[in-house]
């Protein structure tokens, strides 16, 4: 039997992990949330803007990570739809343009149609560079940009009048999955503008531990992988219902996407701990076997 | 026939078998895509100035204008949509076929995936920055003539980016067989650029504000003004994990006595540390396997329906709408 | 020429951005080289493609042992570039209708969205979704209890799995309040904003080190390795 286990085909544990996320998946389980603190601050940076102020959100992320973020990104665009923010999408990953364009249709198209391009919203779009993009648009954005997504100039986008640069954004979000993304943000804007540029985040596992050294000084508020996106999603839900701010009723199962998520996840998490325990209690008892021979 | 062949042939009927099995029993089908056509410039005098894009729909907006008007034209089944859920499927199935071995269809995947990715990286650039940066820098009266019309009036030919189009271009040389010291130059330039960015930035952000952030208070109060214990404690803890990894990090004195001892506190908070980062990675793991079967299971086969696309469907199907 | 113009142009890019850092005046001058710097980042796109199909037609031209995945690879490549430089089935923007090629590559059901869509992404997202599976494994196999230090990364990766979903707060909510930071959603927090909070601190001060002085090596033309060992 120890052999057995010792010697295991590890197509046995693979296995496991897909019936941990499959099943929860398939019967669509749900838990509930409790929004951490990191997560509240999240919200109540948002919460203290007033209708019209300007937020930039980055996206820096792909569909490698869209498990993780794209609930957060669909989170967050519908909480500044609620709260009316001029919002300026742009992306440093070249897929993250894409990402964009998904949550605008995702949401503001399909939820909040009376908001007009231009005017509610525009996309920057993705430029090269990594963070070199960053410390352009730090200082003066029509360097890189000309023109929006869409090839409209810049000048005559009713929003960018009086936009130079990102200092005159009230908040900023930046989703997260990797370099370039929430470091190179904290390195290169807020570090150098620390009055002017106001950063929170949403970003991968992955990420979370190596950001937590900026928080609260230069990165005030953090939603750490699935976890925080669900945990914001029921900020936003609890804040805001099952309504747009125009009081139509809005298509609710894409903002639990998150909560939904932490199904499978908690399966799978309890399923990692098993394995490790497992594994453990083969090698003391081959160590014990040893010993005896 | 190898043991190996008969394994991929039974998986085989047995997947074919339970989507046949899925299809049969589901009265709605599986895997199809609805579209929603929108007329472009539907007043323009010129005909040629008109067109339909076709949205993305779900079957549940389908449903409700059929239901509406069984003669209407504004939802439609996408047959090219619906081939691209069904590859998609496929390709997601190949991927995950690597579990079990590897195997060409992975290896079909894979090869896929490097040509199309390395193609969608080479767009986006090309669109995105050197069109409106460099060819509109340069020439902005071309790239207004031709993909970007809506390029501002003011834009003038700004003769100072034939450096970086000689540096493009220098860099591209590296693909020739012989001068791969051209390339060197915008390497260096590159290399250059980068290094003068991180060098600042690494020792503003964190080297100078870490150890900033880590100057707090160790003695704590808590709101009513009293000594707090916890919140203290909390404090001593980060200044004394900082300092101890620190020391074990320094290489210069022989890790003996309380140096040794120092540096061996500091060797357990790494270890906290990197125990957390794996139980993060964990995380972020799993949900990214979530997505891809909740799009095998949602999309594709349509066991489950979480947003609603198709929820009207099985109404109308039961004759209540 | 072949080495030490290569070691001036990097020398005055790198202390033009320093500069530009410190000096008000001179900020202009970083702003215009780093412009410089992002467009040869998206040329650089290109030098993988092209590389990348270079790799690949020499595979396949020598007909090396799975040449034919390099055919695939070369025709996926091709044509993905092909139809999103030609911008082909996209219509014209719907302000310039006049303007043949004014539309956007991406634009909802043309191919090249197509293929985003329905090969990129799903490929891109699966790849990076088998890391669960291995993850799963290396838990079973490598995760071992073998000395002190083991443990404690072990317990804190316990801590967190559960501290992070709802089964450690459903396990712990139990405990007295005299102990209640010891409840798995409490003490995860308490692990990172404390002991994953210096631990990174002092690995993130390490490498700012490390980075700032490769940096100015290089910057100074002492570590020149970028430049390759051949005179070719």
């Amino acid at each position: 039997m120890l052999d057995f286990l010792k010697n295991l085909d590890r197509r046995w544990i693979f296995l496991l992990m897909l019936l941990s996320v499959a099943i929860p998946i398939l019967l669509q389980a749900q838990f509930p949330e409790t929004p951490s603190e990191l997560s509240q601050v999240v919200f109540e940076e948002l919460e203290k803007l007033e209708e019209g102020d300007k937020i930039l959100l980055a996206f820096d992320f792909d569909p490698a990570s869209e498990g993780e973020l794209g609930p957060m990104a669909t989170a967050f665009v519908r909480h500044c739809c609620e709260k009316k923010l001029k919002m300026y999408f742009m992306a440093l990953w070249p897929v993250g343009e894409q990402m964009i364009v998904d949550n605008i249709n995702r949401v503001i198209k399909a939820d909040f149609p009376h908001l007009v391009y231009g005017t509610d919203y525009m996309n920057l779009g993705f430029k090269a560079g990594n963070e070199g993009v960053i410390k352009v648009v730090i200082t003066d954005m029509r360097q890189l940009y000309t023109t929006d997504a869409d090839g409209t100039a810049i000048d005559q986008i009713e929003m960018m009048q009086g936009v130079d640069n990102i200092k005159a954004m009230d908040l900023m979000i930046n989703i997260s999955a990797g370099y370039p993304g929430t470091k190179e943000w904290v390195q290169y804007a807020v570090t150098r503008y620390p009055d002017k540029i106001r950063l929170v985040a949403g970003c991968t596992g992955v990420q979370a531990p190596l950001l937590y050294p900026y928080i609260p000084q230069q990165l005030p508020g953090l939603l750490a992988a699935i976890k925080g996106a669900a945990e914001y999603e029921k900020l936003v839900m609890d804040k805001y219902g099952e309504r747009n701010a125009e009081g139509e009723i809005i298509e609710p199962g894409k903002y639990f996407e998150g909560r939904r998520r932490m199904g499978p996840q908690l399966v799978a998490h309890v399923l990692m701990v098993l394995l490790i325990v497992a594994g453990n209690i083969i090698f003391i008892a081959d160590r014990r076997r040893e010993k005896r021979q | 026939m190898n043991s190996s062949n008969r394994l991929w042939l039974i998986l085989f009927i047995i997947g074919a078998v339970l989507v046949a099995g899925r299809m049969i029993m589901s009265s709605n089908g599986m895997g199809k895509a609805y579209v929603q056509a929108v007329p472009v410039n539907p007043d323009a005098e010129n005909e040629d100035h008109k067109w339909t894009i076709y949205e993305q729909a779900s079957l549940t907006d389908y449903n409700k204008s059929v239901l509406a008007d069984p003669n209407q034209t504004e939802y439609l089944f996408s047959m090219s949509r619906t081939l691209g859920v069904w590859f998609a499927a496929l390709m997601t199935i190949f991927v995950l076929s690597f579990l079990i071995r590897d195997n060409p269809f992975y290896k079909f995947a894979e090869a896929v995936f490097v040509g199309i990715s390395a193609a969608y990286w080479m767009v986006v650039g090309f669109w995105s920055t050197v069109v409106p940066n460099l060819i509109g820098k340069i020439s902005p009266d071309l790239v207004r003539n031709w993909a970007l019309p809506g390029l501002g009036q003011d834009e003038h030919s700004e003769l100072l980016y034939l450096i970086p189009l000689a540096l493009g271009l220098m860099l591209l040389w590296r693909l020739s067989p012989k001068g791969g010291w051209i390339s060197r130059w915008p390497m260096a330039f590159i290399i250059g650029v980068f290094c003068g960015l991180r060098l600042i930035t690494f020792i503003h952000a964190d080297f100078l504000s870490q150890i900033r952030n880590g100057i707090v208070p160790l003695w704590v109060e808590d709101s009513t003004g009293a000594f707090s214990f916890w919140l203290s404690l909390r404090s001593v803890f980060l200044i004394v994990g900082v300092l101890s990894c620190l020391v074990y990090f320094f290489f210069s004195f022989e890790h003996k006595g309380i140096v040794g001892k120092t540096a061996k506190l500091g060797i357990w908070f790494m270890m906290i540390t990197f125990g957390a980062a794996f139980g993060y990675t964990v995380m972020g793991r799993i949900a990214l396997l979530a997505i891809r079967l909740e799009f095998l299971f949602d999309d594709w086969l349509w066991l489950i329906d979480p947003t609603d696309k198709r929820v009207e469907a099985v109404v109308s199907m039961l004759g209540l709408f | 020429m072949k080495r030490n113009i290569p070691l001036l142009i990097a020398m005055i890019a790198g202390f033009v951005m320093i500069v530009a850092y410190f000096i008000p005046y001179t900020e202009t001058w970083g702003d215009t080289v780093i412009v410089w710097f992002d467009i040869l980042a998206a040329i650089a796109f290109v030098l993988g493609g092209g590389n990348l199909l270079k790799v690949h037609l020499k595979k396949a031209s020598d007909q090396v042992p799975g040449w034919g995945y390099s055919v695939v690879t070369i025709i996926a490549f091709v044509v993905m570039l092909g139809v999103g430089l030609g911008k082909i089935g996209v219509n014209p923007a719907a302000k310039y209708p006049e303007f043949a090629w004014s539309g956007s590559y991406r634009e909802v059901g043309a191919p090249f969205w197509w293929l985003y869509e329905y090969v990129f992404k799903p490929l891109q997202a699966t790849i990076f979704a088998m890391l669960a599976f291995y993850v799963a494994s290396a838990a079973f196999r490598a995760f071992r209890a073998k000395n002190f230090e083991a443990i404690l990364l072990l317990a804190t990766a316990f801590i967190i799995l559960l501290g992070r979903t709802a089964a450690g707060p459903a396990l712990t909510s139990w405990f007295p309040d005299s102990i209640e930071g010891l409840e798995a959603d409490k003490l995860t927090e308490y692990l990172m904003t404390v002991f994953n909070t210096a631990g990174n601190r002092a690995i993130m001060i390490g490498i700012a080190l490390g980075t700032a002085s490769v940096s100015l090596k290089i910057l100074l033309g002492v570590e020149r390795s970028y430049l390759g060992s051949g005179e070719e």
